[in-house]
Protein backbone atom coordinates (compact mmCIF):
# COMPACT_ATOMS: atom_id res chain seq x y z
CA UNK A 1 0.00 0.00 0.00
CA UNK A 2 1.56 3.32 -1.27
CA UNK A 3 1.93 5.91 1.73
CA UNK A 4 -1.25 8.22 0.70
CA UNK A 5 -0.26 10.87 3.33
CA UNK A 6 -3.40 13.27 4.87
CA UNK A 7 -5.16 12.70 1.72
CA UNK A 8 -5.59 8.92 2.48
CA UNK A 9 -9.19 9.08 3.51
CA UNK A 10 -10.16 11.11 0.55
CA UNK A 11 -8.18 8.50 -2.20
CA UNK A 12 -9.58 5.58 -0.66
CA UNK A 13 -13.11 6.65 -0.86
CA UNK A 14 -13.38 7.84 -4.29
CA UNK A 15 -11.71 4.51 -5.11
CA UNK A 16 -14.19 2.72 -3.29
CA UNK A 17 -17.37 4.64 -4.38
CA UNK A 18 -15.80 3.88 -8.65
CA UNK A 19 -15.70 0.03 -7.63
CA UNK A 20 -18.99 -0.24 -5.95
CA UNK A 21 -20.37 1.83 -9.13
CA UNK A 22 -18.60 -0.07 -11.53
CA UNK A 23 -18.59 -3.64 -10.27
CA UNK A 24 -22.37 -3.02 -9.16
CA UNK A 25 -23.03 -2.37 -13.36
CA UNK A 26 -21.80 -5.19 -14.23
CA UNK A 27 -23.12 -7.45 -11.61
CA UNK A 28 -26.43 -5.95 -12.99
CA UNK A 29 -25.98 -6.30 -16.56
CA UNK A 30 -24.69 -9.89 -15.98
CA UNK A 31 -28.02 -10.62 -14.05
CA UNK A 32 -30.34 -8.76 -16.32
CA UNK A 33 -28.48 -10.69 -19.51
CA UNK A 34 -29.33 -14.60 -17.47
CA UNK A 35 -32.84 -13.29 -16.57
CA UNK A 36 -33.76 -12.42 -20.44
CA UNK A 37 -32.14 -15.63 -21.60
CA UNK A 38 -34.59 -17.20 -19.48
CA UNK A 39 -37.51 -15.30 -20.34
CA UNK A 40 -36.51 -15.75 -23.66
CA UNK A 41 -36.18 -19.62 -23.43
CA UNK A 42 -39.38 -20.02 -21.50
CA UNK A 43 -41.06 -18.45 -24.32
CA UNK A 44 -39.62 -20.36 -27.43
CA UNK A 45 -40.47 -23.74 -25.57
CA UNK A 46 -44.06 -22.66 -25.39
CA UNK A 47 -43.60 -22.38 -28.77
CA UNK A 48 -42.20 -25.16 -29.29
CA UNK A 49 -39.01 -24.14 -30.98
CA UNK B 1 -19.92 -6.78 -46.78
CA UNK B 2 -22.31 -4.10 -45.50
CA UNK B 3 -21.88 -2.37 -41.99
CA UNK B 4 -25.52 -2.11 -42.23
CA UNK B 5 -25.82 -6.07 -41.79
CA UNK B 6 -25.34 -6.41 -38.41
CA UNK B 7 -28.61 -4.16 -38.19
CA UNK B 8 -30.03 -7.73 -38.49
CA UNK B 9 -30.15 -8.70 -34.60
CA UNK B 10 -29.39 -12.68 -35.85
CA UNK B 11 -26.05 -11.07 -37.12
CA UNK B 12 -25.71 -8.23 -34.40
CA UNK B 13 -26.49 -11.46 -31.87
CA UNK B 14 -23.94 -13.47 -33.73
CA UNK B 15 -21.12 -11.10 -34.18
CA UNK B 16 -21.37 -10.01 -30.82
CA UNK B 17 -21.09 -13.41 -29.08
CA UNK B 18 -18.09 -13.93 -30.81
CA UNK B 19 -16.86 -10.62 -29.58
CA UNK B 20 -17.26 -10.82 -25.93
CA UNK B 21 -15.03 -13.30 -25.02
CA UNK B 22 -12.02 -11.05 -26.33
CA UNK B 23 -13.14 -8.13 -25.33
CA UNK B 24 -13.81 -8.91 -21.53
CA UNK B 25 -10.05 -10.35 -21.37
CA UNK B 26 -8.66 -7.20 -22.67
CA UNK B 27 -11.55 -4.78 -20.43
CA UNK B 28 -9.94 -7.00 -17.91
CA UNK B 29 -5.95 -6.20 -18.24
CA UNK B 30 -6.66 -2.61 -19.44
CA UNK B 31 -8.18 -1.56 -16.44
CA UNK B 32 -6.06 -3.47 -13.61
CA UNK B 33 -2.91 -2.85 -15.17
CA UNK B 34 -4.11 0.63 -15.46
CA UNK B 35 -5.54 1.39 -12.13
CA UNK B 36 -3.13 -0.86 -10.18
CA UNK B 37 -0.36 1.00 -12.27
CA UNK B 38 -1.90 4.64 -11.40
CA UNK B 39 -2.37 3.97 -7.84
CA UNK B 40 0.97 1.89 -6.82
CA UNK B 41 3.38 3.49 -9.15
CA UNK B 42 2.88 6.90 -9.75
CA UNK B 43 4.43 9.52 -7.50
CA UNK B 44 2.20 12.10 -5.14
CA UNK B 45 1.58 15.60 -6.98
CA UNK B 46 3.95 18.18 -5.74
CA UNK B 47 0.55 20.11 -5.65
CA UNK B 48 -2.17 18.02 -5.06
CA UNK B 49 -0.11 15.07 -3.05
CA UNK B 50 -1.93 11.96 -3.38
CA UNK B 51 -5.18 13.12 -4.35
CA UNK B 52 -3.93 12.57 -8.56
CA UNK B 53 -4.47 9.45 -7.80
CA UNK B 54 -7.87 9.86 -8.21
CA UNK B 55 -7.50 11.10 -11.92
CA UNK B 56 -7.21 6.97 -13.07
CA UNK B 57 -11.07 7.05 -12.62
CA UNK B 58 -11.96 10.44 -12.78
CA UNK B 59 -10.80 11.79 -16.01
CA UNK B 60 -12.37 8.55 -17.94
CA UNK B 61 -15.75 8.08 -16.28
CA UNK B 62 -15.99 11.67 -17.25
CA UNK B 63 -14.70 10.79 -20.67
CA UNK B 64 -17.46 7.85 -21.01
CA UNK B 65 -20.05 9.85 -19.49
CA UNK B 66 -20.09 12.63 -22.39
CA UNK B 67 -18.78 9.95 -25.08
CA UNK B 68 -21.70 7.03 -24.31
CA UNK B 69 -24.20 10.09 -24.43
CA UNK B 70 -22.78 10.99 -27.94
CA UNK B 71 -22.66 7.17 -29.22
CA UNK B 72 -26.84 7.15 -28.17
CA UNK B 73 -26.88 10.30 -30.55
CA UNK B 74 -25.80 7.94 -33.52
CA UNK B 75 -27.79 5.09 -32.16
CA UNK B 76 -30.60 7.34 -32.03
CA UNK B 77 -30.28 9.16 -35.57
CA UNK B 78 -29.44 5.90 -36.99
CA UNK B 79 -32.86 4.72 -36.12
CA UNK B 80 -34.70 7.87 -36.76
CA UNK B 81 -33.24 7.76 -40.58
CA UNK B 82 -32.89 3.74 -41.28
CA UNK B 83 -35.07 2.74 -38.58
CA UNK B 84 -32.99 -0.27 -37.53
CA UNK B 85 -34.31 -1.53 -34.41
CA UNK B 86 -31.04 -3.13 -32.84
CA UNK B 87 -29.57 0.83 -33.06
CA UNK B 88 -32.41 2.42 -30.95
CA UNK B 89 -31.84 -0.33 -28.74
CA UNK B 90 -28.53 -0.15 -28.66
CA UNK B 91 -28.75 3.41 -27.64
CA UNK B 92 -31.26 2.17 -24.24
CA UNK B 93 -28.52 -0.57 -23.94
CA UNK B 94 -25.74 2.72 -23.25
CA UNK B 95 -28.10 4.73 -20.98
CA UNK B 96 -27.73 2.66 -17.37
CA UNK B 97 -23.77 2.79 -18.45
CA UNK B 98 -23.69 6.14 -19.39
CA UNK B 99 -25.40 7.41 -16.18
CA UNK B 100 -22.87 5.11 -14.28
CA UNK B 101 -20.37 7.13 -15.52
CA UNK B 102 -21.83 10.26 -14.55
CA UNK B 103 -22.13 9.43 -11.40
CA UNK B 104 -18.12 8.03 -10.77
CA UNK B 105 -17.29 11.30 -12.47
CA UNK B 106 -19.64 13.54 -10.22
CA UNK B 107 -18.64 11.35 -6.95
CA UNK B 108 -15.19 11.40 -7.32
CA UNK B 109 -15.02 14.92 -8.51
CA UNK B 110 -16.95 16.09 -5.38
CA UNK B 111 -14.54 14.13 -3.52
CA UNK B 112 -11.45 15.54 -4.84
CA UNK B 113 -13.25 18.69 -5.36
CA UNK B 114 -13.36 18.77 -1.44
CA UNK B 115 -9.61 19.25 -0.55
CA UNK B 116 -8.44 20.68 -3.22
CA UNK B 117 -11.06 23.62 -4.10
CA UNK B 118 -12.24 23.57 -0.43
CA UNK B 119 -16.03 22.48 -1.07
CA UNK B 120 -17.32 19.16 -2.63
CA UNK B 121 -19.53 21.17 -5.11
CA UNK B 122 -19.68 24.69 -6.90
CA UNK B 123 -21.67 25.91 -9.39
CA UNK B 124 -18.78 25.93 -11.94
CA UNK B 125 -19.80 25.09 -16.04
CA UNK B 126 -18.21 21.80 -15.95
CA UNK B 127 -19.47 20.79 -13.09
CA UNK B 128 -23.03 22.40 -13.71
CA UNK B 129 -23.85 21.17 -16.99
CA UNK B 130 -22.31 17.30 -15.80
CA UNK B 131 -25.10 17.71 -13.46
CA UNK B 132 -27.65 18.59 -16.60
CA UNK B 133 -25.99 15.71 -18.50
CA UNK B 134 -26.96 13.25 -15.17
CA UNK B 135 -31.02 14.56 -15.32
CA UNK B 136 -30.92 14.18 -19.50
CA UNK B 137 -30.16 10.51 -18.52
CA UNK B 138 -32.53 10.01 -15.78
CA UNK B 139 -35.12 11.89 -18.57
CA UNK B 140 -34.05 9.84 -21.02
CA UNK B 141 -34.28 6.25 -19.25
CA UNK B 142 -37.82 7.35 -16.95
CA UNK B 143 -38.94 8.13 -21.05
CA UNK B 144 -38.23 4.66 -22.20
CA UNK B 145 -39.94 2.70 -19.04
CA UNK B 146 -42.97 5.07 -19.44
CA UNK B 147 -43.84 4.27 -23.06
CA UNK B 148 -44.83 1.01 -23.75
CA UNK B 149 -44.95 0.65 -27.10
CA UNK B 150 -41.48 0.20 -28.17
CA UNK B 151 -41.15 2.33 -31.11
CA UNK B 152 -42.62 5.22 -30.06
CA UNK B 153 -40.24 5.45 -27.12
CA UNK B 154 -37.49 4.80 -29.45
CA UNK B 155 -38.45 8.19 -31.57
CA UNK B 156 -39.31 10.29 -28.42
CA UNK B 157 -36.18 9.14 -26.57
CA UNK B 158 -34.13 9.66 -29.96
CA UNK B 159 -35.47 13.54 -30.25
CA UNK B 160 -34.79 13.69 -26.27
CA UNK B 161 -31.28 12.36 -26.85
CA UNK B 162 -30.83 15.05 -29.44
CA UNK B 163 -31.73 17.98 -27.30
CA UNK B 164 -29.88 16.29 -24.54
CA UNK B 165 -26.28 16.44 -26.94
CA UNK B 166 -26.40 19.96 -26.22
CA UNK B 167 -25.16 19.96 -23.01
CA UNK B 168 -22.96 16.30 -23.72
CA UNK B 169 -20.99 19.07 -25.67
CA UNK B 170 -21.17 21.31 -23.76
CA UNK B 171 -20.20 19.20 -20.78
CA UNK B 172 -16.59 18.59 -22.58
CA UNK B 173 -16.07 22.16 -23.87
CA UNK B 174 -17.71 24.06 -20.67
CA UNK B 175 -14.52 25.36 -19.60
CA UNK B 176 -13.40 26.71 -23.06
CA UNK B 177 -16.06 28.89 -23.14
CA UNK B 178 -16.53 29.69 -19.56
CA UNK B 179 -13.20 30.85 -18.26
CA UNK B 180 -14.53 31.53 -14.63
CA UNK B 181 -14.81 28.24 -13.01
CA UNK B 182 -13.16 26.18 -10.57
CA UNK B 183 -12.50 23.31 -12.63
CA UNK B 184 -9.15 23.15 -14.65
CA UNK B 185 -9.22 22.52 -18.43
CA UNK B 186 -8.64 19.57 -20.34
CA UNK B 187 -5.70 17.15 -18.78
CA UNK B 188 -4.71 15.80 -21.76
CA UNK B 189 -3.55 18.44 -24.41
CA UNK B 190 -1.34 18.86 -27.39
CA UNK B 191 -0.14 22.27 -25.51
CA UNK B 192 3.02 20.63 -23.93
CA UNK B 193 2.76 22.98 -20.86
CA UNK B 194 -1.00 22.22 -20.23
CA UNK B 195 -0.35 18.07 -20.43
CA UNK B 196 -0.44 15.93 -17.85
CA UNK B 197 2.86 14.58 -17.07
CA UNK B 198 4.19 11.30 -18.92
CA UNK B 199 4.35 9.72 -15.34
CA UNK B 200 0.56 9.79 -15.14
CA UNK B 201 0.03 9.90 -18.63
CA UNK B 202 0.62 6.26 -19.11
CA UNK B 203 -1.17 4.73 -16.97
CA UNK B 204 -3.65 7.00 -17.22
CA UNK B 205 -4.41 5.62 -21.16
CA UNK B 206 -4.08 2.19 -20.54
CA UNK B 207 -7.32 3.81 -17.79
CA UNK B 208 -8.88 4.93 -20.20
CA UNK B 209 -8.86 2.50 -22.62
CA UNK B 210 -10.17 0.15 -20.04
CA UNK B 211 -13.06 2.16 -19.45
CA UNK B 212 -13.73 2.41 -23.29
CA UNK B 213 -13.42 -1.24 -23.69
CA UNK B 214 -16.06 -1.92 -20.49
CA UNK B 215 -18.32 0.57 -22.25
CA UNK B 216 -18.50 -1.79 -25.72
CA UNK B 217 -18.49 -4.69 -23.31
CA UNK B 218 -21.51 -3.77 -21.84
CA UNK B 219 -23.13 -1.87 -24.63
CA UNK B 220 -22.82 -5.27 -26.07
CA UNK B 221 -24.39 -7.57 -23.48
CA UNK B 222 -26.97 -5.07 -22.81
CA UNK B 223 -28.24 -4.80 -26.44
CA UNK B 224 -28.21 -8.59 -26.57
CA UNK B 225 -30.34 -8.76 -23.45
CA UNK B 226 -32.78 -6.03 -25.27
CA UNK B 227 -32.78 -8.25 -28.29
CA UNK B 228 -33.77 -11.02 -26.31
CA UNK B 229 -36.51 -9.19 -23.95
CA UNK B 230 -38.27 -8.00 -27.68
CA UNK B 231 -38.01 -11.46 -29.14
CA UNK B 232 -39.98 -13.03 -25.88
CA UNK B 233 -42.42 -10.23 -26.09
CA UNK B 234 -43.56 -10.93 -29.32
CA UNK B 235 -43.46 -14.38 -28.90
CA UNK B 236 -45.74 -13.90 -25.75
CA UNK B 237 -47.75 -11.65 -27.81
CA UNK B 238 -48.09 -14.28 -30.65
CA UNK B 239 -49.02 -16.97 -27.69
CA UNK B 240 -52.26 -14.41 -26.39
Amino acid sequence: MPDLGKYADTVILAYIVSFVFLIGLTVLTWLQSRRAKRILSAEEARNGK
Amino acid sequence: MSLWEYANPVKFMGLSSRLIPTLSVLTVLCLVIGILWGFFGTPDDYKQGSTVKIIFLHVPSALMAINAWLMMLVASLVWLIRRHHVSALAAKAAAPIGITMTLIALGTGAIWGKPMWGTYWAWDPRLTSFMILFVFYLGYMALWSAIEDSDTAADLTSILCMIGSVFALLSRYAVNFWNQGLHQGASLSLDKEQHVDDTYFYPLILCMAGFILLFVLLVLVRTRTEIRLRRATALAARNR
